[in-house]
C-alpha cells in the first residue's frame, strides 16, 4: 500500500479565499471503486467501513484545510469527537503532510453539512479509515502551494526548498514562515492541483505516540462539552418522564402550582413527557418531581426480561445441518439489555424562532438530525443550523438525535431557548439500549475436523433510523449480497464473519419487532456473537481433546489473526501455573480490517468474589488483561492504546457486571450504582496493550477491543469455575440494588454530601 | 431567595438563590463554573468532585445553605492556584499519561486523586492498590489503568 501511495498523485482544489485554503473530495472515489468485490464475500474484505466509504464516494463534497495569517492551520472535521481521538488523529495528518508542529493545527467539529449527504456519520469505527487520504491530500497540496509561492518570490525552483516546523528554507539561508505566505499563497480562483503523499517511511508525526490535542483543556476543566455551552437565555430544562418506556401524557393536573415554584419559568407538555424550564437544573428537578401527571401506556408495557426472552426463543431461525452422522455440539447464550449511556448525559441546546432554528448537541449523524428536526419544526432544512458539540462519550448513543429533537420541540413550544438535559435516570430508563439477544450455535465435527458451524443470532430489533439506511438503499445494487435482505441482516453480514476453518459456516440474524428504544453500543453484534463463538470453540476443544490454544492454532484461517494470536500466547504466558479458581481465557477477533487477540486471567476464588465494596458489585476480578492488536498502520499508537484499554474495560463489564433489568416495561437501573459499568475495584491491576502493525492502511479502532475482551473473560470464567456461562452478564441473575421508584422519573439529589 | 456567601477558588462570592438548590447548580448554572460535571446528581458517579476546606466532596449533594461564609470551595479551576503554578502536579501527571479520552470525568478524577494523596499522607503512608480500588469515580471511557498510574506519578511530585 505504501508503494501505491508513493506512485499515485492525489487531487485537491485551491479555493478562492483571502488566505491559502485547499479543499479535497472527502472520499477518494478511485479507492472506493476499487473496493467493490466481485464475489459474494463476508466481512473480511468488504466490511461496514468499506460500505460507508463506498456510499460516500459519489456524493462526497469538499472539506478544506485553511492556512491562517498567524501560520496556524484550521480544519473542520465533519465527524463527532466523543473521546475516541479523531481530532487528534486529523491534526496529526495535517501536521505530517504540512511539516508543521502539531500544536499549530486546530481541528474543530463541522456543523451539519447537508451537501455531504451520508458522509457525515461517525460510527462503525470508520472515521480514521475514511479520512486518512483526503485530509493528507489537502494538507500536502497546501504545503506544495506554500513552497511554490516562496519559490516564485525568491526566483528559485520549488525543488530547492525544504519545509520544517512551518518554515520554508533555501540553501542560501533564506527562510519564510507559513504565516508570512498565507495571503500570498491564496488563490483568486478555484484551481485543481495534484500532489504525491509522503511515504510511510518518511513519516515523523503519523505513527508516533502523541497526546490528545485537547488533553490540557480537559485536565484544567476548560474543555467545553455540550453541557458546558452557554447560549443566551437557554435556561436549564428537564422533562418529567413516564413510568414505562415511551409512555404518553394524558394530563398535567397541577401546572399552575409548578409554574409558581422558585426559579421555574415554563411548563410544557411534549411528546415524551412534561418539560420544566428553570433558572437551575436543580429547580428543574424539584419542578418535575412536583408535577402531577396522568400517564397513558408506553410501547412495551408489561414486557420484562422473561417475556422478551420467550419471544426471542420463539423467533430463533432453525439450524440447517442435522447431526446424524457426526458429533454435534449445541449451545445457546442469552445477552441482557445493556445501556450505552455515556457519562455526560444526553443534552442539547435549542433556540427555535419563527423562521429559523439553531441546535447545539453531540451528534454523530448531524445531517439526519437537521433533516428530521427541520421537518418536525415545519422549517426548510436551510433554516435549521445544527452545531456539533464536543461529547462526553457516546458508545453509540449519539448516533441518535432524540435529545436534540426534544430540545427543539420544547423550545418551539415555550417560545424560548432551552438547554435540555436528561437526568441520569432518564438516560438509563428511557434512553437507547443495546437490545436483548440470543445466540444459538450448532457445530458438527468428525475425525478431528469441524464439518459445519451454524450461528443463529436473534435480537430485539436494533434501530438504525439514524441514517445508515439511506446509504444501503443507495448502494444495494453494488452490495455483494444476493437477495432482498433487510437492513439489519445486511449490517450483520457485513460485520460478522467466523475466523475459523469450520467447514460450512452460516451466521444468520433474526429480529423481533418490539418497540424498545434500541441502538448500537460500542459495536452492534460482535461482542455477543464473538463471545458465543469463542465459548463454543473452547467447548469444542475440550470435546476434541485439545486445549483452547492448540484448538485455535489448528483452525484459525487468517495470517494476521494467527500472528496476533501467537504473540498473545507468548506475551501472556498462556498455560502458566495458576492457583485453583484462577484461570486464563483467550479470544480472537477480526473486524474493521484489524486483527486482535485478548488474553485475560480471572480470579474467581471466594475471597476475591466476596470482597466487600459498598454499593458495588465485586464478583470475579480480571487480574490481568493483555490485548495484541494489528491495526494495519497505527496513526497514533498512544490513542490506539487508549481505545484498547477502554474497550477492554467495556468487555469486562459486558461479560461480568453491566446490564439493564427490564421489568414491566422499564429498566430498573437508575444510577451508576445500579448499572455496574467497570469501576476501579473491577479493573485489572495489570493491563497491557501490544501494538503489532503488519503495515498497510489504518484500521478502525473504537470498538475493536470490546468483543475479544468480553469473549476472553467469558472463556476464562468458564475455565476458572468449571461452569460455562450461558446468560450475560454473569451476575445478571442477582439484583444487587434497591431500584429507584419509577415515579417521579428523576430521584431527588441527596442533601447529606458533607456528612462523610 | 436568600443570599449565600462562600469562598470559591480563593475569591469571596455571594449568590442569590433558594436555600435548597444544590451547590453544583449554583456553581454551574449561576456562577458559570463548569469544571465540576453532572454525571448523576446522586453522589454516585463523582464527576462533580471538588474540595471543601481541602477535603473531597460532591456539590451535587450539598444544599447551598449548608455552605458557611468562610468555607473554601475549590473546583478544578482553582486547583493549580494552591501551588502557584499553571498546572497542579496531578494535572501534569494526567498529561504525562495522556489519561483523558472524552475527558468529562477527569476534573472530578483529579480532584479525587489530590484529596486521596493528602489523606493518605496525613495517615503517614503510601498509596496502595486498595486505596485506588476504593475510588468511586466513574470513567465510562474506561481509562482506569492510566488513572492509577497517573495518581502514583502525581503523588510523587506533590
Amino acid at each position: 500500500m505504501a508503494e501505491d501511495l508513493r506512485r499515485r498523485r492525489f487531487l485537491a482544489y485551491l479555493l478562492a479565499a483571502p488566505t491559502l485554503a485547499v479543499a479535497v473530495q472527502w472520499i477518494d472515489p478511485q479507492r472506493a471503486d476499487a473496493a467493490v468485490p466481485t464475489l459474494p464475500q463476508p466481512e473480511e474484505i468488504f466490511d461496514l467501513g468499506d460500505l460507508q466509504n463506498l456510499a460516500a464516494a459519489p456524493t462526497a463534497n469538499l472539506v478544506s484545510v485553511q492556512v491562517n495569517r498567524d501560520g496556524s492551520v484550521a480544519f473542520a472535521v465533519p465527524r463527532a469527537e466523543v473521546g475516541q481521538g479523531i481530532t487528534t488523529a486529523v491534526a496529526m495528518m495535517v501536521a505530517e503532510e504540512m511539516d508543521l508542529p502539531l500544536d499549530k493545527v486546530t481541528v474543530t467539529l463541522a456543523d451539519a453539512r447537508p451537501e455531504l449527504l451520508m458522509n457525515q456519520l461517525t460510527g462503525g469505527s470508520n472515521s480514521v479509515r475514511s479520512i486518512y487520504t483526503p485530509v493528507r491530500t489537502a494538507a500536502a497540496v497546501a504545503r506544495q502551494r506554500l513552497v511554490a509561492t516562496a519559490a516564485k518570490q525568491w526566483g528559485v525552483k520549488d525543488s530547492e526548498l525544504t519545509t520544517r516546523d512551518g518554515v520554508i528554507s533555501h540553501a542560501s539561508g533564506r527562510t519564510a514562515t507559513y504565516a508570512s505566505l498565507a495571503v500570498a499563497a491564496a488563490s483568486s480562483k478555484v484551481e485543481a492541483a495534484t500532489v504525491q503523499l509522503k511515504s510511510t517511511s518518511d513519516f515523523t508525526v503519523l505513527g508516533t505516540p502523541q497526546n490528545r490535542i485537547d488533553a490540557r483543556e480537559a485536565v484544567m476543566g476548560r474543555k467545553t462539552f455540550g453541557m458546558d455551552m452557554q447560549v443566551p437565555n437557554a435556561k436549564p430544562t428537564m422533562v418529567r418522564r413516564p413510568p414505562t418506556i415511551n409512555g404518553t401524557v394524558r394530563s398535567v393536573n397541577n401546572k399552575a402550582a409548578v409554574l409558581a415554584m422558585p426559579g421555574v419559568t415554563d411548563v410544557a407538555v411534549v411528546s415524551r413527557g412534561v418539560a420544566v424550564r428553570a433558572d437551575t437544573f436543580g429547580q428543574c428537578i424539584d419542578g418535575l418531581r412536583a408535577l402531577d401527571v396522568s400517564w397513558g401506556p408506553g410501547t412495551v408495557d408489561g414486557e420484562s426480561d422473561e417475556t422478551v426472552l420467550a419471544k426471542l426463543k420463539a423467533a430463533e431461525l432453525p439450524m440447517l445441518v442435522p447431526g446424524l452422522l457426526t458429533e454435534v455440539l449445541d449451545a445457546e447464550f442469552t445477552f441482557a439489555f445493556a445501556s450505552n449511556s455515556p457519562l455526560e448525559p444526553d443534552n442539547a441546546i435549542a433556540d427555535v424562532r419563527k423562521d429559523s432554528a439553531e441546535i447545539w448537541s453531540s451528534l454523530k449523524v448531524p445531517i439526519v438530525a437537521q433533516e428530521n428536526i427541520a421537518a418536525q419544526l415545519g422549517l426548510p432544512i436551510g433554516a435549521v443550523k445544527v452545531h456539533v458539540a464536543q461529547g462526553g462519550g457516546s458508545f453509540g448513543r449519539h448516533l441518535f438525535h432524540d435529545v436534540a429533537a426534544e430540545a427543539a420541540e420544547i423550545s418551539q413550544k415555550v417560545g424560548k431557548p432551552v438547554k435540555l438535559m436528561w437526568s441520569r435516570t432518564d438516560d438509563f430508563r428511557q434512553g437507547r439500549t443495546h437490545p436483548m439477544c440470543t445466540s444459538r450455535i450448532r457445530v458438527t465435527h468428525a475425525l478431528g475436523n469441524v464439518i459445519s458451524y451454524e450461528q443463529r443470532h436473534t435480537s430485539v430489533q436494533t434501530e438504525f433510523s439514524h441514517g445508515l439506511g439511506e446509504m444501503l438503499t443507495s448502494f444495494a445494487a453494488k452490495l455483494p449480497i444476493a437477495g432482498n435482505l433487510s437492513f439489519a441482516e445486511s449490517i450483520f453480514l457485513l460485520t460478522q464473519s467466523s475466523p475459523y476453518n469450520f467447514g460450512v459456516t452460516t451466521q444468520l440474524l433474526n429480529e423481533i419487532p418490539l418497540k424498545f428504544n434500541t441502538g448500537s453500543m460500542r459495536n452492534i453484534y460482535s461482542p455477543n456473537v464473538v463471545t458465543a463463538q469463542e465459548l463454543v470453540v473452547d467447548r469444542l476443544a475440550a470435546k476434541m481433546g485439545k486445549d483452547p490454544v492448540s484448538m485455535r492454532r489448528s483452525f484459525l484461517r487468517d495470517n494476521r489473526l494467527k500472528a496476533v494470536f501467537e504473540k498473545a500466547v507468548t506475551e501472556g504466558q498462556w498455560g502458566r501455573a495458576l492457583p485453583q479458581g484462577v484461570a486464563q481465557g483467550i479470544a480472537v477477533h477480526a473486524e474493521y480490517q484489524a486483527a486482535v487477540c485478548c488474553l485475560v486471567e480471572i480470579d474467581c476464588r471466594p475471597e476475591t468474589v466476596d470482597r466487600p465494596v459498598t454499593d458495588g458489585v465485586t464478583g470475579p476480578r480480571v487480574t490481568k488483561a493483555l490485548i495484541v492488536v494489528d491495526p494495519g498502520f497505527a496513526i497514533n499508537p498512544r490513542g490506539l492504546e487508549a481505545q484498547m484499554i477502554g474497550g477492554m474495560n467495556d468487555g469486562i463489564a459486558m461479560a461480568l457486571t453491566s446490564s439493564l433489568h427490564m421489568r414491566d416495561g422499564i429498566p430498573l437501573e437508575g444510577s451508576w450504582d445500579n448499572y455496574f459499568y467497570t469501576r476501579q475495584w473491577n479493573t485489572p491491576l495489570d493491563m497491557r496493550v501490544v501494538i503489532a502493525p503488519s503495515g498497510g492502511t489504518p484500521s478502525g479502532a473504537g470498538e475493536l477491543a470490546v468483543a475479544p475482551s468480553m469473549a476472553a473473560v467469558a472463556c476464562a470464567y468458564a475455565r476458572a469455575t468449571g461452569t460455562a456461562p450461558t446468560y450475560f452478564p454473569i451476575n445478571h441473575g442477582t439484583l444487587g440494588f434497591e431500584p429507584y421508584p419509577t415515579e417521579p422519573s428523576t430521584p431527588p439529589s441527596p442533601v447529606n454530601g458533607l456528612d462523610s | 431567595m436568600s443570599s449565600h456567601t462562600f469562598v470559591l477558588n480563593g475569591e469571596r462570592v455571594t449568590v442569590e438563590v433558594a436555600d435548597d438548590v444544590r451547590l453544583l447548580w449554583v456553581l454551574r448554572d449561576l456562577l458559570g463554573v463548569t469544571g465540576p460535571k453532572y454525571g448523576c446528581g446522586l453522589n454516585v458517579c463523582k464527576s462533580c468532585t471538588s474540595h471543601i476546606n481541602g477535603k473531597a466532596f460532591n456539590p451535587c449533594s450539598v444544599p447551598v445553605s449548608a455552605i458557611k461564609a468562610d468555607d473554601e470551595i475549590t473546583t478544578i479551576e482553582g486547583l493549580p492556584a494552591t501551588v502557584g503554578q499553571e498546572l497542579h502536579p496531578m494535572q501534569e501527571a494526567w498529561l504525562e499519561q495522556d489519561v483523558a479520552q472524552c475527558g468529562y470525568c477527569q476534573p472530578g478524577q483529579i480532584m479525587t486523586a489530590v484529596a486521596l494523596v493528602h489523606r493518605v499522607r496525613a495517615e503517614g503512608r503510601a498509596i496502595t492498590d486498595a486505596d485506588l480500588d476504593q475510588i468511586r469515580n466513574i470513567c465510562r471511557c474506561g481509562t482506569y489503568s492510566r488513572i492509577r498510574t497517573a495518581i502514583r506519578s502525581g503523588a510523587a511530585k506533590m
